[in-house]
């Protein structure tokens, strides 16, 4: 019985940890971070592709 | 009783992880670090942009820019291409590892990196280049 108690306490140690582990990287998360910083950067309404720009080539 | 025993034990396992996963449900990106970084970054932009454009410089694969065709480059802006390129690089490479290390997970960086590669290829403008598998693409 009490062999079987420890068996039963290395699972409850072990399976969360290799769920963890498999989806450890929040990838969804990164995308959004991702989105967001480009966003920024390249100065975008959110979701949307930077305006394909028309010739207005900055007068000297 | 042992498979009862047995489902209890899956049962705890399953709700303590699915608590350690929503943890880490949101990456925060507005540390001061990350913030000075996207600050000169956007001011960069300006100067990137045409290059963009023209096809002299694209994205590669692993997140950063590189120069694609030094001859697309206005004479004028020719000496400068390769620093304006080498600071942006400096600043992405800063960026992915500020985004690990500010979420406390600084062995992310590189998973970081390539997510950050797909994204600024998918919100690139069309006409704009890439690197896919070692050759350059016109979006």
């Amino acid at each position: 019985m009490i062999k079987k108690i420890g068996i039963i306490g290395i699972l409850i140690l072990l399976i969360p940890g290799c769920v963890t582990i498999n989806i450890y990287f929040p990838a969804a998360a990164a995308e959004k971070a991702a989105d967001k910083i480009i966003d920024e950067v390249w100065q975008l309404k959110p979701g949307e592709e930077p305006p394909v720009q028309p010739a207005n080539a900055p007068t000297k | 009783m042992k498979k009862l025993i047995t489902v209890f034990s899956l049962l705890i396992a399953t709700l303590l992880s699915s608590n350690w996963v929503s943890a880490a449900a949101n990456l925060d990106v507005n540390t001061p670090a990350i913030t000075a970084i996207k600050n000169s970054m956007q001011a960069r932009h300006n100067q990137l942009n045409p290059h963009y454009n023209t096809g002299a410089v694209g994205f590669t694969a692993d997140g950063l820019v590189a120069v694609r065709d030094a001859t697309a480059v206005p004479l004028k802006d020719r000496g400068g291409i390769n620093s304006l390129v080498a600071a942006e690089n400096s600043d992405r490479s800063a960026l992915y590892k500020e985004i690990a290390a500010g979420n406390g997970h600084p062995e992310w960086a590189g998973e970081i990196r390539s997510t950050f590669a797909g994204r600024w290829v998918d919100k690139a403008q069309s006409g704009w280049y890439y690197q896919n598998a070692g050759t350059w693409v016109k979006k």
